[in-house]
């Protein structure tokens, strides 16, 4: 037996003695701060764990959550800041550093070699001789125990890309056992599983915990947080918000810190005044790009001149559900009906079918899909409608076209400097947003599909976008509006859906519905078609505890 | 018995043949498994043969000039390393700048020194490798069949070209079988995995890297101080890309690389042996369609035949970790 194994074998034998020791820090985190170009990821960033505890990290898409544990198990480097593992100081310079600390971290999208053996994975860096075979039978043994330790079995020799995401998940686990890994963090290890797989790794979660080991669980579901954590941190927009214990929370309290409340702003309008359906989505269900399900059947109306808001935390599947109505993303069932026209998703060029049936689309991430940020505004202000006859006919371009297009746009939508030559990204975010919305609305669409119109602009151009939008309603168009920013869904909606785990949980009068309620159906709480298997297994679990901290 | 012995030439002449291209391509294996495409096999092979043919006239020491012709190899793969796994840049574009810096600047030097041309003199003796005799291949001359295959085709040959069959099994060893090459294949499949294994990507890259040039450097020497007896303009005569042929056709894989290059060797040798001799039915083929023979193999090959052939995932792509 190696000296290792010998060493996981004993802890394994005093379990208890390890986890009541709460008093101790696992990990001390003091200022952390990380910026990519001019964003900031991670600002002034103060987190305590205890060890053999199981600590949650909840917020938003994008909240810095992610890039926070990178840097603890040193895949990044905090600009600046301290780290403290175990009570000591430590620089922790990249993952080999990290993992001889005791670091593990399973990944969100998984770090696995696809055509590699089980075993391969689990040894990759840290074989312990030259040649492969003796590290592969020490792996062999160790992983045999390991299962049977942990209930983590899976095929040593079968191939990653015949796995299952759920037997994938658990090689990640079992490569941060086997390297002795004493704090496991996870990034949204439920994302990807069903019900039952997710139920048996909060299963491991309990081994693990007994054996002392300490669980840092990123999430943004918040049942999950309040099933299985000892405590919480939120975060939001790169800041720690604050550190619950989750015995003393509760889910709507959690949704209102992540989610953030600021002012609600006035947007003047008038009543809606609903005339024919425009858009219809019926059953449509959308996977993202690993194959995991984000929409699972929803069907939803859009009539004329009313504006229709998504709200949920986002990675509900508002996203996929809106690249899906743009043809951005093929659905795997359903239909999508676009003025009384079926789209067929064919080839390709659903996106061009879709415009073409009278829909425009604003992307959630401008630089992404909405521009080519590289081009000079008139380029942009035509992008995707160039065959228009107006611009030219044939491969004929007229440039003079574009540019008193570009002009018109600039005019109207007062999109700052007013000069059509100047490269897109040396406008501010608002007024690139602004270049997105005059493209699509000039096109004069019946259909308007809204995707974060407002994220990461000022306040000045923020009240113009939502003008524009509001004016669009009035004219009589049908909007679809997906915003994590509800206070934005609430002040321009006249109808408001929330979504939560793929499905549609409630719908909502924006003049009735107060923030708290709002939060719940976004938290999933009192939603009615929820996934009964999980329901029961949280519920299960929570009496559980409850009866474990009775017993004590 | 006439038959006979011009098989045996001929197969005789498809392993001399046979193996610059099956050094390159193993060459390109171990930079292409890391991640690192390399059209730059060419260039290399052309400057570590122009480098072996330098030194081995000069010292007259064929030992001497083989280690040149793989230090210049080396010289020219950290050379395309640089700028593509430290700087990131297009690798395809490195190899390229690789594949003229070598053309170029083998004619100027060889010019500016030997005045010949741009070729470098005959090799002074003991500069050239010679054909070993493995032992009793007099002895057995004589059987019928397997005295011939023994004495012509597998003895008298020099030593690089064993080393170089050698170095298939060697490799199909290194990569699957040990830890280096554990890293290595991981490394240009899935460079996060490596990275979050502890493991640092663009130093595993750079050994690859190294090994290419070493390799490619090696194929070198072969052309212009054992095939040959000095060098010659342009004398790689686009084996380096044919070599990246044999490897994708290959599917990066050691011992497809022996089969593919032994295809592309073996069509090399016809073209030699065809050009002249009158076809039944056919009559005399003309020089010029005999010798696009192996390139318009390639072309086939590489079009239709293997449609299939993935490579390393992560190939092509500079290794960037924050976003």
């Amino acid at each position: 037996m190696t000296e290792k194994s010998q060493k996981n074998r004993r802890r394994s034998d005093i379990p208890a003695a390890v986890s009541s020791n709460s008093d101790e820090l696992a990990i001390e985190l003091i200022k952390i701060n990380k910026h990519f170009g001019p964003v900031y990821a991670n600002r002034d960033i103060d987190l305590k764990i205890a060890k053999g505890s199981v600590h949650g990290i909840v917020g938003e898409n994008g909240a810095g959550k992610t890039t926070l544990m990178s840097i603890l198990y040193g895949f990044y480097t905090a600009d600046s800041g301290k780290i403290k593992v175990g009570g000591k100081e430590v620089k922790i310079k990249d993952s080999s550093h990290a993992l001889q600390l005791g670091i593990g971290m399973v990944h969100q999208h998984f770090m696995l070699v696809d055509n590699f053996s089980v075993l391969e994975n689990v040894i990759l860096g840290a074989e312990d001789s030259v040649l492969l075979a003796p590290s592969k039978k020490k792996a062999r043994i160790e992983l045999a125990r390991l299962a049977e330790e942990y209930e983590l079995e899976v095929d040593p020799d079968a191939l990653i890309e015949d796995l299952s995401v759920g037997q994938q998940q658990r090689v990640e686990i079992l490569k941060a056992l086997y390297r002795g890994a004493e704090i496991l963090i996870l990034d949204e290890p439920t994302g990807v599983l069903t019900p039952a797989e997710a139920a048996h790794l909060f299963r491991v979660f309990d081994t693990l915990k007994k054996q002392g080991k300490t669980i840092v669980l990123i999430t943004h579901k918040l049942r999950e947080i309040m099933a299985i954590t000892d405590e919480v941190s939120v975060m939001r927009r790169g800041a720690m918000v604050k550190t619950l214990i989750t015995k003393e929370t509760d889910p709507s309290e959690l949704a209102e810190l992540m989610v953030g409340r600021s002012v609600l702003m006035e947007v003047k309008k008038g009543i809606a005044n609903p005339g024919d359906i425009k858009l219809e989505v019926r059953d449509l269900e959308v996977s993202d790009d690993i194959g995991v399900k984000r929409v699972k059947g929803v069907s939803l109306n859009v009539r004329a001149g009313e504006i229709v808001g998504i709200a949920g935390v986002s990675g509900n599947g508002q996203s996929e559900l809106l690249e899906a109505i743009a043809g951005m993303r093929k659905p795997d069932n359903g239909k999508v009906i676009v003025k009384g026209q079926e789209i067929a998703f064919k080839g390709d060029d659903s996106a061009a079918e879709l415009r073409l049936a009278g829909l425009a689309h604003v992307p959630e991430d401008r630089h992404e899909h909405g521009l080519v940020i590289s081009f000079e505004q008139w380029e942009n202000s035509i992008l995707g409608y160039s065959d228009d006859d107006k611009y030219g006919k044939g491969l004929y371009l007229s440039v003079k076209a574009c540019k008193n297009e570009a002009k018109k746009q600039i005019e109207e939508f007062d999109i700052r400097p007013p000069n059509p030559l100047l490269k897109t990204a040396n406008f501010s975010g608002g007024n690139q947003q602004k270049i997105v919305l005059a493209r699509e609305i000039s096109r004069d669409p019946d259909v308007f599909i809204v995707g974060q119109p407002t994220r990461g602009v000022d306040i000045g151009a923020i009240e113009s976008i939502h003008n524009h939008i509001i004016a669009m309603r009035d004219a009589g168009k049908a909007i679809l509006l997906v915003s994590v920013e509800l206070d934005e869904i609430r002040s321009l909606s006249d109808r408001i859906i929330v979504m939560f785990d793929g499905n549609i949980v409630g719908e909502a009068d924006p003049d009735k519905v107060n923030e708290g309620e709002l939060g719940l159906l976004m938290a999933g709480i009192s939603s009615q078609d929820k996934d009964k298997q999980e329901e029961a297994f949280v519920k299960d679990k929570i009496a559980n505890d409850l009866a474990n901290k009775g017993a004590v | 018995m006439e038959i006979f012995n011009n098989i045996i030439f001929l197969l005789d002449s498809m392993i001399r043949l046979t193996v610059p291209l099956l050094l390159a391509a193993l060459a390109g294996l171990y930079s292409e498994r890391s991640g690192v495409f390399d059209i730059g096999l060419e260039g290399k092979m052309l400057a570590g043969a122009f480098g072996a043919a330098v030194v081995a006239y000069l010292s007259g020491n064929m030992w001497l000039g083989m280690f040149a012709g793989m230090g210049i190899g080396i010289v020219m793969a950290l050379i395309h390393g640089i700028a593509s796994i430290t700087f990131r840049g297009n690798q395809i574009i490195a190899g390229v700048a690789i594949n003229f810096l070598a053309a170029g600047l083998t004619v100027f030097l060889g010019q500016s020194w030997f005045k010949q041309g741009g070729r470098t003199p005959a090799l002074p003796e003991g500069g050239r490798f010679l054909a070993i005799d493995l032992p009793f291949a007099d002895a057995l001359k004589d059987v019928p069949i397997v005295g011939g295959i023994y004495s012509e085709l597998i003895s008298g040959h020099n030593i690089i070209v064993y080393i170089a069959f050698a170095m298939v099994p060697f490799t199909y060893w290194l990569l699957f079988k040990t830890r280096f090459g554990l890293r290595l294949r991981a490394t240009g499949e899935n460079p996060k995995a490596v990275d979050t294994a502890g493991v640092n990507v663009n130093f595993m890259r750079y050994k690859a890297v190294l090994i290419c040039g070493a390799l490619t450097g090696l194929a070198g020497s072969y052309l212009s101080i054992a095939l040959s007896a000095g060098f010659g303009l342009n004398m790689t005569a686009g084996m380096g890309f044919i070599a990246l042929a044999a490897l994708i056709f290959a599917k990066w894989r050691p011992w497809y690389v022996l089969w593919a290059t032994l295809l592309f060797g073996f069509l090399n040798a016809a073209q030699i042996r065809l050009q002249g001799v009158e076809l039944p039915y056919i009559g005399e083929v003309p020089v010029q369609a005999i010798q696009a023979l192996p390139y318009i193999l390639t072309v086939v090959l590489l079009a239709g035949f293997i449609g299939k052939a993935v490579g390393p995932k992560a190939g092509g792509i500079p290794y960037v970790k924050e976003r």
